[in-house]
């Protein structure tokens, strides 16, 4: 028992670092993950993970395997298509999806491009799937540091981020302000793919942050549960996916996604609000028979 | 409340517009619109499909802004009232979230937006004061329930009692009883009297003729400009009765 679930994450510092570094994501990426669905804007996450891939190869360009510019430039990157979308989709009739769309497209290719120029083909594997058993003490403070920020952020916009998710209009009918936190939730969706992108690598960042929030749904009635669940899942999915990969050897990343995947599909069928269980088990009538 | 209503007197609004003109691209929405809605007066916004009735009252809420002419809002005493605390806008088919995971009493709290921005919390004086508003549009004990179990005339009401909390001078109200059933019609339209009692300025787009005669003191007509304004009696005529349908009719066919 003890040696199975406990004794790999005790004796070896790579899987202790990777354990952290999992828990500190779920606490930024969980409660930012929920906003996400609530706004509508799972897909939009998308968009923004893939578009921080070139800033991470210029910044790979310019100092090699340096994670701090590596991040920053994604960071920049990711709130370069983020701001033009978000303006884009203001001043011309482009509904923000579709502006998005257009961005991250253009930005993908441009980093697939840069990464194949240069660098070698595990590079780019890295970039894209992460190297969660090599996380080392900077990419720790990292993690820890976004979760950190993510959390005081969301906190102090609580409210007026609600809001402006629920009625909109009103929100402009009371204050102007209804765009910056917008913008500042985008910052934080942007700081927390970054994160997860070492750890995760960009094809799985996303992963951590949605699956774990859209099973959520499924389970709580209110926001601030639906967070706590969130939390619980995306934690969960960390710990299970790494003693699975351990145990199994599959890589690390995937496996974790894997986990919060299950999570989701088991909420998707028993959860306690609107599952396929209780929509079963409600008064949808018999539906009349025709003959 | 004497001394209430004495306040609304001298803070209501009154409001000029002055050759008012909005287009979408090549479409004209409205076009040399000029008068005054005098402070504390309750008028009705009618006119044909696509004559502008909700394009004026998203000017006066500042949603659009106007290609040319410009307007004021004035309180008869000195105090500025430009500032949003004092207008409150209940757009025609409000896109509120009605699956966002938040209770009724959530949602009427953000009525209280002015007064406790983002953090301030909701104190137990204001928790009564939403208890209070709930009670008065029939939704009493309302507070936990969530958003998508309300009926359509349930959540009108519900909107009813955040305009309650807002406490504005200035109302503008877009169609706010299409498509509501009849009771609720009546309690909301009893509460937007009440409000008038009260000495606010209330603009209302409306549809029902019969109400706006019925209720209203005021009535602007509009088909893209001022086809008539003035007090209800004056502009719904039996002569002009003849003339509604047709205006009604032509404007339509711009449509």
């Amino acid at each position: 028992m003890y040696d199975f679930f406990f004794a790999p994450f005790i004796e070896h510092l790579f899987l202790k670092r990777a354990m952290v570094a999992c828990m500190a994501l779920a606490l930024g990426a969980g409660p930012v993950g929920v906003f996400l669905v609530l706004r509508r804007m799972s897909l939009l996450g998308d968009a923004l993970s893939h578009s921080i891939l070139p800033g991470v190869a210029i910044g790979f360009f310019i100092s090699g395997l340096s994670l701090t510019v590596m991040s920053l430039g994604g960071f920049i990157m990711g709130l370069v298509v983020a701001l033009l979308a978000g303006v884009v989709s203001r001043v011309t009739q482009l509904r923000e999806d579709a502006s998005f769309a257009g961005f991250f497209l253009i930005s993908l290719a441009l980093g697939v491009t840069l990464v194949s120029m240069k660098g070698s083909n595990v590079d780019l594997l890295h970039i894209l799937f992460g190297t969660i058993l090599a996380v080392n003490v900077d990419a720790l403070l990292l993690v820890a540091g976004v979760a950190t920020l993510t959390l005081i952020v969301l906190a102090t916009i609580y409210r007026p981020l609600i809001l402006e998710c629920v009625d909109p209009n009103y929100f402009k009918s009371v204050s102007g302000a209804g765009g910056y936190y917008h913008i500042i939730f985008l910052m934080l969706v942007v700081a927390n793919l970054v994160a997860a992108f070492q750890t995760l690598g960009t094809l799985m960042a996303l992963g951590l942050m949605m699956l774990p929030a859209i099973g959520a749904k499924f389970w709580a009635k209110r926001v601030w549960s639906m967070i706590l669940v969130s939390f619980l899942f995306a934690s969960s999915s960390g710990y299970l996916g790494l003693l699975i990969s351990v145990h199994a050897g599959y890589p690390s990343g995937p496996s974790i996604i894997l986990v919060a995947g299950v999570l989701y599909i088991l909420s998707l069928l028993v959860g306690t609000q609107g599952s396929l269980r209780t929509l079963r088990a409600g008064k949808r009538p018999a539906s009349p028979k025709i003959s | 409340m004497p001394e209430k209503q004495e306040q609304y007197i001298s803070l209501a609004p009154q409001i000029s517009l002055k050759d008012i003109q909005v287009s979408y691209g090549a479409v004209v929405a409205l076009q040399s619109v000029t008068g005054t809605f005098p402070s504390g007066s309750l008028t009705a916004i009618i006119g044909p499909n696509g004559s502008g009735k909700s394009t004026l009252v998203k000017v006066l809420s500042s949603f659009v802004r106007p290609q040319k002419g410009s307007f004021s809002i004035k309180c008869t005493s000195e105090t500025p009232s430009r500032k949003k605390s004092h207008i409150a806008y209940l757009p025609q088919s409000s896109q509120v979230d009605r699956t966002f995971p938040i209770t009724v009493e959530e949602l009427v709290s953000t009525g209280l937006w002015v007064q406790t921005k983002g953090f301030d919390a909701i104190t137990p004086g204001s928790r009564q004061r939403i208890a209070d508003a709930l009670h008065t549009v029939g939704m009493k004990g309302s507070e936990n329930r969530s958003l998508d179990a309300l009926s359509g005339g349930q959540f009108q009401r519900i909107l009813f009692a955040r305009l309650i909390l807002q406490d504005a001078a200035l109302i503008l109200l877009d169609e706010p009883f299409t498509g509501i059933d009849e009771k609720t019609v009546k309690d909301l339209m009893a509460l937007v009297l009440e409000w008038h009692k009260q000495g606010r300025t209330i603009i209302v787009v409306m549809h029902d003729l019969a109400m706006v005669r019925k209720h209203f003191p005021y009535t602007l007509l509009l088909s893209r400009k001022v086809v008539s304004w003035g007090e209800t009696d004056t502009v719904l005529t039996e002569k002009d009765k003849a003339h509604i349908p047709v205006c009604f009719h032509e404007a339509d066919s711009y449509v």
